[in-house]
């Protein structure tokens, strides 16, 4: 290795950020803990990475007697935890690292903390309820508020996102603001002018006066979640997200347990990847045999654990809680 | 052509946009929980100095502005243009009023400012940050008066008008920050 610039080998968390990372992560443990959740520990590496076409894993190999293999860093510890839920480990929680590629910025670094856990028998509502229970705790937060994801397209922006065009979206977007830098979302593409307006136009004003919930996602949003008719046939996805003064800090769904139907939307996935000129990745089988032994009904959550420590310590970037940030990792 | 892609965007990278070159200010990475992530930039047009705010879907290119800045000694002006030379090559370049700006303002025969060429034709010029001019007009202030704190009108031999202190007379030689136009002290001999 090269030498490095002078100083470029110390900390960029300060002693101070790094005490308060230690607090916090006794503060969330404590917190689980007394509410009789396990904490479980499970590999950073998988032989199957995620398949959303909007997270890139990173990779290592490994060297064994049969050959070299391709491992993958988990971008979230949730496969093998549903592994755990299915052989009856009941509510389990893990302070885990997680690793996505490509994903740096303010409140992006490619190896993060990410606090994820299980609650066999919730809802995604119930399982909202013990999140904004949590933020009070460590975050001295208020009463969240409860939005639906129509409910916020509808009175903040004036569309009905679950059935508005894509021409109706990017019209939204341009009476926004919005100016394309490159070449502008195709028309057809609703997925993508959703995507925007949620992350420029609604989420910077978010949860500025107490922490906002927003659930009841498109159902082509619906990840990992399970999906529900209405009355009116529409379908939408049980999911949900949390914000705190603008800033995204934790994704939960009411979690699908269906073994065919998840592998339907892993092939999709696979096809998105597929056209998008996207290496093509295995599936998870382990993941897939565990749901066809049966998960109990759970409800799950991802929280972004630098996020929370960032507003917890009141820092404007991610670098400042983080002791080595990627460029001196 | 080179071009860059959002993941290599930083502040002061210089690009093509809308067949303006421009510098990066600033770059935000913005994702949605889960879904499509974005670049968002803030952008200097360095033609006429306008800040731009645009939207990137992340991964996307964009082309490379063959921009740089070079110094060079400032040697006159023909009314029109103004002419410098860059001091290794002696090569030299005309400047029109545009792309000098506000630099007009400021520089006098044989200052160095910093020029900035867009392939290979000059597109701005900074001046140094300070400049020592001698004024050429301005009221008769209190002669002994270097306490009190106003200031009066002084015209530089520029042209260029700055407040300056009411002891300061004409024909004297004074410091100016050319980054903010303020007065900053009589010029030491």
């Amino acid at each position: 290795m090269s030498r490095v610039e002078a100083g470029a080998w110390r900390p960029v968390a300060s002693l101070e950020a790094l005490r308060a990372r230690a607090e916090l992560n006794r503060d969330l443990r404590r917190f689980l803990a007394d509410r009789g959740v396990l904490e479980v520990e499970t590999p950073c590496l998988a032989s199957a990475p995620v398949t959303d076409l909007h997270l890139a894993s990173l990779g290592s190999r490994l060297e064994t007697q049969a050959g070299s293999r391709h491992l993958f860093l988990q971008t979230s510890p949730e496969f093998a935890m549903k592994r755990l839920l299915a052989a009856g480990s009941g509510p389990i929680f893990q302070i885990a690292k997680a690793f996505r590629d490509g994903e740096s910025g303010r409140f992006h670094n490619p190896e993060f903390t990410m606090l994820e856990w299980y609650r066999p028998g919730f809802d995604h509502h119930d399982l909202m309820d013990e999140v904004a229970a949590l933020l009070t705790v460590v975050l001295g937060s208020r009463r969240a508020e409860k939005l639906s994801y129509g409910e916020l397209f509808e009175t903040s922006l004036g569309v009905d996102p679950h059935r508005a065009s894509a021409a109706e979206l990017a019209e939204a977007a341009r009476r926004a603001g919005v100016d394309w830098g490159g070449e502008e979302p195709e028309a057809q593409d609703r997925e993508v002018w959703l995507h925007l307006l949620m992350s420029h136009c609604l989420e910077p004003g978010l949860g500025l006066k107490q922490p906002t919930f927003v659930y009841d996602y498109p159902a082509s949003q619906a990840a990992l979640a399970r999906v529900r008719h209405e009355a009116d046939g529409l379908a939408v996805a049980e999911r949900f997200e949390v914000y705190v003064e603008g800033v995204e800090l934790a994704n939960g769904f009411h979690e699908l347990i269906d073994a065919a139907e998840q592998r339907r939307r892993f092939e999709d996935d696979l096809a998105l990847r597929r056209r998008a000129g996207l290496p093509e990745v295995p599936l998870d089988e382990f993941l897939l045999a565990a749901l066809a032994h049966g998960l109990p009904a759970s409800a799950g959550v991802a929280l972004g654990v630098d996020r929370l420590l960032m507003l917890r310590t009141g820092v404007e970037h991610i670098r400042d809680v983080l002791a080595f940030p990627i460029d001196r990792a | 052509m080179a071009t860059y892609t959002t993941n290599q965007f930083r502040p002061g990278l210089k690009v093509m946009l809308d067949g303006s070159p421009c510098s990066i200010i600033e770059n935000e990475f913005v994702k949605p929980g889960k879904g499509q992530a974005f670049s968002r930039v803030k952008l200097r047009n360095l033609q006429n100095g306008r800040v731009l705010e645009k939207t990137f879907k992340s991964g996307e290119s964009i082309e490379a502005a063959d921009v740089h800045e070079t110094p060079m000694e400032y040697l006159y002006s023909d009314g029109e243009k103004w002419h410098f030379m860059e001091p290794s090559t002696y090569e030299q370049y005309e400047v029109d009023e545009a792309a000098m700006g506000e630099a007009v303002k400021w520089i006098k025969e044989q200052d160095s400012c910093d020029v900035t060429l867009w392939n290979n034709a000059a597109i701005s010029v900074t001046p140094p940050n300070f400049v020592t001019l001698k004024i050429t007009e301005t009221d008769p202030g209190l002669k002994g008066d270097t306490s009190s704190g106003g200031s009066k009108a002084a015209t530089l031999e520029t042209g260029a008008v700055i407040r300056v202190p009411l002891f300061i007379q004409i024909e004297e030689v004074v410091k100016v920050d050319t980054r903010t136009g303020a007065y900053v002290s009589r010029a030491k001999d």
